[in-house]
């Protein structure tokens, strides 16, 4: 188990690292997936089999299925690489990087000077892992409130999507949206309205 | 199952800050609002790890839970973001974002 966490670990900060750096947002969301794998591995030798199976289940299938869906929605078109390639040119990889690197070192100053219950002494010797059964029952006992201020948070972010991401056009025109131009009806994928266009319909 | 028999807890929290740190360097670097989001997944990522090894070494239910709770709020705010990047895109034609310096309708 020693072994897969290391194993697991680089190569989730490997894949995380490619995941946001690579140019092609499909390539980048494959790596994606790899490093959430990876985390999962993680949680398991970690001993928390329940939450390395919730991670595979929901993040790498439900969140970054998500992700492709919007990606296809948004249809970038095969001159998007070109443009993000040109975007993560040379320059500007300083400041992010140093603010990182500076956030990292901090971090990880704290963790590794900090007192003896987290040096190697008090490894995690955790003879067996934390059961499904005690999470459910602390789950369902102590954080009952906090659950169901998670249903309510889903339900808030479902109809947050559903109004921001509606379709302003035909039947589904809501009020207050009717005095847009026709040049906005045609939906997302639309040919990109001109600067002189767009000042003119905000009138509203 | 005698899982994590030698990983000492610092080790954990060092992935931990490894990948909110790959996370955050994305979320400054990039420009295009999809990849940000990706880079604040993988932050979120490394917090859950953090929150495993707490619990792992304390023995307490406490971190899995956690980790389900960042979950919860994992999927709400990519629906939403999704949403809203979807919505961008229809108004502004891009989704970049040094472009969204306008804030009107």
């Amino acid at each position: 188990m020693t072994g897969l966490f290391y194993v697991s670990a680089v190569v989730a900060v490997i894949a995380c690292l490619a995941a946001v750096t690579r140019a092609n947002a499909m390539h980048a969301l494959l790596f994606l997936v790899t490093g959430l794998f990876a985390i999962a591995l993680v949680f398991l030798a970690l001993g928390a089999p329940f939450i390395a199976a919730l991670e595979v289940i929901v993040y790498a299938g439900a969140i970054v299925v998500l992700f492709l869906f919007a990606l296809m929605f948004l249809n970038f078109g095969p001159q998007a690489v070109g443009r993000e390639m040109q975007q993560l040119g040379a320059h500007g990889w300083a400041a992010p990087a140093a603010l990182s690197a500076v956030l990292l070192a901090a971090l990880a100053s704290a963790i590794v000077s900090s007192d003896p219950r987290f040096t190697a002494q008090a490894a995690l010797t955790a003879v067996s892992p934390v059961s499904i059964e005690d999470v459910g029952a602390s789950l369902f006992g102590g954080y009952a409130v906090a659950v169901e201020l998670a249903s309510l948070l889903l339900l808030v972010g479902l109809v947050g999507a559903m109004w921001i991401g509606r379709q302003r056009s035909g039947v589904l025109a809501l009020s207050g949206t009717s005095a847009e131009p026709p040049a906005r009806l045609a939906g997302p994928d639309s040919v990109p309205v001109p600067d002189n266009q767009r000042e003119g319909e905000t009138v509203t | 199952m005698s899982a994590s028999a030698a990983v000492p807890l610092e080790h954990v929290l060092l992935l931990g800050a490894a990948l909110l740190a790959v996370g955050a360097f994305g979320a400054l670097r990039r420009r295009n609002l999809l990849f940000v989001l990706v880079s604040i997944e993988v932050m979120l990522n490394g917090a859950a790890v953090a929150f495993v090894g707490a619990g792992a070494r304390w023995q307490q239910p406490d971190g899995q839970i956690f980790v389900l709770f960042i979950m919860t709020m994992a999927a709400a705010e990519v629906a939403v973001g999704l949403a809203l990047l979807l919505r961008i895109r229809a108004v502004t034609g891009s989704v970049d974002t040094s472009g969204l310096d306008r804030l009107r309708g």
